[in-house]
């Protein structure tokens, strides 16, 4: 018997502050009015898509010195524009980047529980981490973290939030207008959690929320980031959407859960993953091509090229051949606020091999930023995307996608009402919204509260 | 034209069921509700129904108690609440003309995700944000975040009590003043989307903000461009000479607790003076009568239901505010005869909100617009505009 076929899962991410974003199309509209994010979930949710994703970043990027001004710039506070979107949609999952360097849990651990009463049970949390004293400089504590124990922190500051969530286990209010009784217990809420980071008690003031704690995330990508999420998370937002380093991702990740007691079916990966529609293949691919060469002008290649120079090249031609000085390879001190330039971790190697490519293809600068930037992950007619979506599913690539337009708000409208129809078709996608909370909708159990007061009390 | 007769502005305080503690077993209390997002959109629609200036939304980093600074470890009272920004987020896109102003602590919590917040909040109500900002000198919160502690007060034997406490209100303003800042680290026309130099901003536009404080520095500029309002409308609740000097130096709006005219008026005088002391003694700043409400067809009713709930709680309530009970007729009388000593509005605390919350909107607002001194329909889209505030200027930007 042929295995059965998986069901495909599709998120929404709202498009971002960089270069995949083309800003400069008659169509893009705001980043940042109600309107915008109000047109990008309600098109998520009538097709039927699991959740809307937000990115975050908590420090405006800079390049030699100064405020980077080729892409978009600007967005708004996570927690309030998810909770503002749960009034305008009634089933879309409601996903939010929050740093667990820069706030701390008890906070944190209240408005996701807040998020999730008001949404009624659609809230999800993409954990991420950061160490960098750049961001700092807008905090409290300034840049107080090693970088070698970000995810010390963040493994804590995840576990001290859970103690929080399961400090409710849901049937404490009573709220008896008779005998005057509104909590069972007094000592509702109750917790204490002495570690390394966080030496914290008290009570917590959030009941328990309908899905008891939010859906979580993970985005890390090195061998400490992959054992957090196999650890701990219920999906992973990954970087590999093509078929073969998502089998890799995907094989490598659910291998390590087993460890830690978990099925496979308990963790979903989901890569990021980009699109482009046309009504043949081939004119799919020109539209692809064109919309490169928009997220790449002559200004964005040289600052792309001096994340690998780590030098100031804005003396260059983008039209003309790459320098002939080598990367300075002294502290990164170019870009700032940035993921991205840690990518290249042999920067001479990197330069080499991009003269030789610009030489042998005849390539200018900003050739070659686009001939080795990101490709679009699907592109085509919508039934060869719906086709080859559901193939790298059932493939094991992933669990589905978290699609990335590269136009606000309307970059998902077109995949809405072609592609996810081809897919309901085949039967790999939903037609209707199962269950009610975006556990239900993601295949995910409701966790059981641990008695974390009672085993502190003790 | 006589002071009485200038038109008054009206708030309601939105907590829980209402706020006497014992109003959660009114049969009109919905208890069960007070967690969902439906319990608070019908109170803040009957708000706006009522052409109310706005709503504020209490909030807390701990148990609510009725003991001001510990745990009361009661359970026959509301306890729980979710978080005010996020309540007013919700009820935000819901709503079309009242302004929506939560309450957030500055004792624990960051001035930049704050700041970005209000902003947000501004623009999903296309202008109608405000903040509420509230100090903790409650040890029980302190050991909730684990990073700083503050010691047990005792105002009546410790005389350095009141030092921790005029730290924390500085912190407070320093709070504001971070907030006010990166919300003008954007100016209007910073987004350009200049196609020809492919600039999506014009970056001499944007700010840093280099706020250095003894608690905390704040490098800028905001992730969040500069909202709608300019500036969202920040407000605070003031009962001694070291909130009023919060007021004075960073508020819009002042809400205190005289318990009769000659109290207001000292008050108002005392607010004016520091006001001027900050540097702003050109700048229009509302000072706010806060009253809690027993609203009733008779006196009679009005007192009898006020002991009927205080039999229920166990105890007298008693509040930091002027307790009314009465018909609409004789507060609109009250507020008539505060305001003539400076008020330039009220922010009522519904004792029972699904009582006493319609009856504001349903008795006392028709007849303070019987009396000429209340609105009829609502005159401007933003709060600023309700509170008769322009839109400020950018502090960065250049003249």
């Amino acid at each position: 018997m042929s295995k059965p076929l998986k069901q495909v899962h599709l998120a929404a991410h709202f498009p971002g502050v960089n270069n995949t974003t083309v800003w400069s199309d008659p169509k893009a509209g705001s980043h940042i009015e109600f309107s915008s994010f109000v047109h990008f979930a309600r098109t998520a949710e009538r097709a039927k898509f699991d959740f809307l994703f937000l990115a975050e970043g908590l420090r405006l990027r800079e390049q030699g010195g100064k405020i980077y001004d080729l892409d978009v710039v600007g967005r708004p506070d996570t927690f309030t524009i998810l909770t503002a979107l749960a009034a305008v949609t009634e089933h879309l999952g409601l996903t939010g980047t929050i740093n667990s360097t820069f706030n701390e849990p008890y906070e944190v651990a209240r408005q996701f529980a807040s998020l999730d009463h008001l949404s009624d049970g659609r809230a999800a949390w993409n954990v991420v981490t950061s160490w960098d004293a750049f961001t700092g400089e807008n905090f409290r504590r300034g840049g107080f973290l090693p970088q070698d124990e970000r995810y010390s922190r963040a493994k804590e500051f995840l576990q001290t939030t859970s103690e929080l969530f399961d400090s409710w286990r849901g049937d404490e209010i009573l709220a008896d207008r008779q005998t005057g009784t509104f909590l069972r217990d007094a000592k509702a809420g109750a917790f204490v959690h002495s570690g390394r980071h966080f030496d914290i008690e008290g009570q917590f003031n959030v009941p328990r929320s309908p899905q008891g704690r939010p859906v979580i995330f993970q985005a890390g990508d090195s061998d400490e980031g992959r054992e957090f999420a196999a650890s701990t998370a219920d999906a992973i937002f990954s970087r590999y959407a093509t078929l073969k380093e998502g089998q890799e991702f995907y094989t490598d990740v659910k291998g390590r859960l087993a460890k830690y007691g978990r099925r496979a079916d308990q963790l979903l990966i989901l890569p990021a993953a980009s699109f482009v529609l046309g009504e043949t293949d081939a004119e799919a691919e020109e539209l692809a091509r064109e919309i490169r060469r928009q997220q790449v002008s002559g200004a964005t290649a040289i600052k792309h090229l001096e994340f690998v120079w780590n030098r100031d090249l804005s003396a260059y031609d983008p039209e003309g051949p790459l320098p002939d000085i080598d990367p300075d390879l002294g502290e990164h001190t170019v870009s700032r606020g940035r993921a991205q330039v840690r990518m290249y971790r042999d920067p001479l190697a990197t330069a080499r091999e991009w003269r030789e490519r610009a030489e042998a293809n005849n390539w200018s600068i900003r050739d070659l930023v686009i001939e080795t930037g990101n490709r679009q992950n699907f592109v085509g007619t919508p039934a060869t995307v719906a086709a080859t979506i559901n193939d790298y599913v059932q493939a094991d690539a992933s669990d589905g996608f978290i699609l990335v337009p590269h136009i606000t708000p309307g970059g998902l409208d077109t995949f809405a009402d072609t592609v996810v129809p081809l897919l309901q078709e085949r039967g790999v996608f939903r037609t209707e919204y199962e269950g009610t909370t975006l556990r239900d909708r993601l295949g995910l159990a409701h966790p059981d509260a641990e008695p974390v007061g009672e085993r502190a009390a003790s | 034209m006589s002071s009485s007769l200038s038109p008054l502005h009206l708030a309601v305080a939105l907590d829980g069921a209402g706020w006497h503690p014992a109003a959660w077993r009114e049969p009109v209390a919905r208890p069960g509700e007070l967690f969902t997002a439906r319990y608070w959109a019908d109170l803040v629609a009957e708000a706006e129904r009522g052409l109310l200036d706005f709503v504020t939304i209490e909030d807390g980093l701990g148990l609510q108690s009725s003991h001001p600074i510990e745990l009361d470890g009661r359970a026959d009272q509301v306890r729980g609440r979710l978080d005010a920004v996020l309540i007013a987020a919700r009820v935000a896109p819901l709503t079309r003309q009242i302004g929506i102003v939560p309450t957030a602590v500055t004792t624990h919590t960051e001035p930049f995700h704050l700041s970005k917040a209000i902003a947000t909040l501004d623009y999903v109500s296309s202008g109608r944000a405000g903040l509420r900002v509230q100090i903790s000198a409650r040890r029980n919160e302190a050991a909730h975040f684990g990073r700083r502690t503050i010691p047990h007060l005792d105002p009546v034997n410790d005389p350095h009590a009141w030092e921790t406490v005029g730290d924390l209100f500085d912190e407070a303003a320093d709070y504001v003043e971070v907030v006010r800042r990166l919300w003008d680290s954007w100016e209007d026309d910073a987004e350009i989307r200049d196609a020809a130099t492919g600039r999506f901003i014009d970056r001499e536009k944007l700010h840093y903000i280099d706020f250095e404080g003894p608690h905390f520095r704040v490098k800028g500029p905001s992730i969040t461009p500069r909202p709608p309002q300019g500036q969202p409308v920040v407000t605070a609740l003031a009962h001694e000479t070291i909130p009023y000097r919060l007021v004075g130096r960073a508020a819009d709006v002042g809400y205190v607790t005289p318990f009769d005219a000659g109290q207001a008026r000292a008050i108002v005088a005392e607010i004016r003076s520091e006001q001027a002391a900050a540097g702003r003694a050109g700048e229009l700043v509302h000072v706010f009568g806060d009253l809690v409400v027993f609203l009733d067809d008779t006196t009679a009713a009005a007192e009898a239901r006020r002991e009927r709930l205080d039999g229920l709680a166990g105890y007298e309530y008693r509040s930091d505010a002027l307790i009314f009970a009465g018909t609409a007729v004789e507060l609109a009388d009250l507020l008539q005869e505060l305001a003539s000593a400076g008020l330039s509005g009220f922010r009522l605390r519904p004792a029972v909100a699904g009582h006493d919350l319609p009856a504001i909107t349903g008795k006392l607002v028709p007849e303070l617009q019987r009396r000429g001194v209340f609105r009829q329909s609502y005159e401007a889209d933003t709060l600023r505009g309700l509170l008769g505030l322009s839109r400020p200027a950018n502090r960065y930007a250049a003249v």
